[in-house]
């Protein structure tokens, strides 16, 4: 009986996992598709050209280049503000914690329609005109929180003794930032830039309500949907993937291969 | 360097201040504009005013109340499908997966390293009428030869449910594994069967992930339109795809701020019930 169960638990999780993985292999496998239309919808043949021309649809590289720019600019902003705020949460007692862990949270449980369309009725009411750093702005608000998150489990464990050491041996505030408490926090920090980064990457639903005529990688692909995806999007989207899949794999395996209770 | 050391107690807020002001700034403040913009009547050529305008609520929900309905119903067909889904699964990797534990979440959250829309295309290709999955299905008779997936409620909510799945299964996972095996064990070593050490033990104890879980992936699931525009058509369409198209293509914005604040109001009131009846005030996350 015990047998039997651990196999349909196992069976189930395989076909489970298949479930999850098969877009993503689709995703892959078209970027090797040679359409014959301007739909890439069926398999029709192997060819190698949109890997070797990747940027070739007009208009896909700007885009490409605007969403790096807006997620290396929004990621580093939200980056020092969010790790800021997670040291003031875990390092001193003050008033108003409840409000402000109420802050950080509400920006995660919001539907992003409703924060799209409440930006863009600030920026409408105010006279902004939408572009490039309205895009920023809006990418900055939502990756705080989750800077705010990572950083904060990082520091949970963190050992201020440390701190008061280099104090005790006359290094001021700042030197004792710079050179202790900053090294021994940076995984955190680093991985809450990369996270803001991902997240700004993809990002397209507050984009799209607060781009103007700004076009990022995902609002070229929502624009590209109506008349055709081109394979190139495939491409850029397996190397995304390929990245970001890599990076995190080199990350959990160094945390596998560690001994337990040394993080 | 002294003035810091004198006001001490200021250190807290100054670190504070420059994250909490950009929310301020661009989450709270933009609520005020969506409320006021909701009252306003106007057109693009006009101008727009603030005119206690009432009416764009009653003209957007009785106009509508239909797409509201369809979203809450897909959202809420697509979390249980995402919990049925992950449950077992999250239960795999806890109590199964051993030293590959941090590789299997990988696999679970690896989705999301496909962009969103581009992994909904995907599901657009595999859905479609040439495709193996309607060709498979035809062919064991599950679907009529004319019959399609593309373009139906079930490809909308398939979509949903796939596309917010790893917010369900990772809370139901974190609940999962920080039971004590041996509170199951005890169950069983006091004559309760499996099925019953599992209903009486290891599902209450999860309980927290559950409510976590399904909060995160309805909530987003309430407000999507991607999912309806890419795998359905407007018989699909969500509260989103009005919203969207009113703000963007038809410069509607006293409507849409209404139905953008509405959605916002019926998600709070679905929470705070849901709240009370699993009686639990502990997030998980």
């Amino acid at each position: 009986m015990t047998f039997a169960r651990r196999h349909v638990l196992t069976a189930y999780a395989l076909l489970a996992f298949g479930y999850l993985m098969l877009p993503i292999a689709v995703v892959i496998a078209f970027s090797f598709n040679d359409p014959l239309g301007r739909f890439n919808f069926t398999w029709q043949g192997f060819t190698l050209q949109h890997w070797e021309n990747p940027f070739g649809p007009p208009g896909l590289r700007d885009a490409i280049v605007a969403s790096l720019q807006i997620a290396a600019l929004a990621s580093l902003v939200a980056t020092i503000l969010g790790t800021l705020v997670a040291l003031a949460l875990v390092r001193y007692g003050f008033r108003g914690r409840g409000l402000t862990n109420l802050l950080i949270f509400m920006p995660m449980t919001t539907p992003e329609i409703v924060m799209g369309a409440s930006l863009l009725a600030l920026f409408l009411n105010v006279g902004v005109a939408t572009g490039f750093w309205t895009i920023f702005i809006a990418h900055v608000m939502f990756d705080i929180s989750f800077v705010v998150v990572t950083v904060k489990a990082r520091l949970a464990g963190f050992d201020r003794h440390l701190e008061e050491a280099a104090m005790d041996l006359g290094a001021n505030p700042f030197t004792t930032f710079a050179r202790v408490t900053l090294p021994l926090i940076a995984p955190g920090v680093a991985a809450g830039a990369l996270l803001a980064f991902a997240l700004s990457v993809d990002d397209f639903v507050i984009t799209l309500f607060n781009a103007g005529s700004t076009i990022t990688f995902p609002l070229y692909v929502w624009g590209a949907a109506r008349v055709g995806v081109p394979p190139q999007v495939n491409v850029i989207g397996t190397m995304i993937f390929l990245v970001a899949a890599g990076l995190m794999l080199a990350s959990v395996l160094v945390q596998t291969r560690r001994p337990k209770g040394t993080s | 360097m002294g003035w810091l050391h004198r006001h001490r107690g200021l250190v807290p807020y100054l670190l504070l201040a420059p994250g909490l002001a950009w929310l301020a700034l661009f989450f709270v403040v933009p609520t005020y504009y969506l409320a006021n913009t909701s009252l306003q009547t106007g057109s693009l050529d006009a101008g727009y005013a603030f005119t206690w305008a009432w009416d764009n609520y009653a003209d957007a929900i009785s106009t509508y109340h239909e797409q509201f309905v369809r979203s809450l119903q897909y959202a809420g067909i697509a979390t249980v499908a995402a919990f049925l889904v992950s449950y077992p699964l999250a239960y795999f990797i806890a109590f199964r997966g051993g030293r590959w534990k941090g590789v299997l979440l990988l696999l679970i959250i690896a989705p999301f390293f496909v962009t969103y829309l581009i992994r909904t295309l995907a599901w657009q290709t595999i859905l479609s009428d040439s495709g193996f999955v309607v060709n498979a299905l035809q062919t064991v008779g599950l679907l009529g030869d004319g019959d399609r997936l593309l373009a139906t409620s079930t490809a909308v909510i398939a979509g949903i449910t796939y596309n917010f799945l790893p917010f369900m299964a990772l809370p139901l996972y974190v609940s999962l594994e920080q039971i004590d095996g041996r509170l199951i064990e005890a169950a069983e070593d006091l004559y309760a069967s499996k099925v019953k050490a599992f209903l009486r033990v290891t599902l209450p104890l999860s309980l927290p992930g559950v409510f976590a879980g399904t909060l995160l992936t309805f909530i987003p699931a309430a407000g999507d339109f991607i999912n309806a525009e890419l795998l359905g058509t407007p018989r699909q369409s969500m509260i989103g795809n009005v919203i969207q198209s009113k703000f963007l293509v038809l410069t509607d914005y006293g409507q849409a701020a209404a139905l953008s604040f509405t959605l916002m109001a019926a998600i709070l009131v679905l929470i705070a019930i849901y709240t009370k009846v699993l009686g639990t005030e502990r997030m998980g996350v």
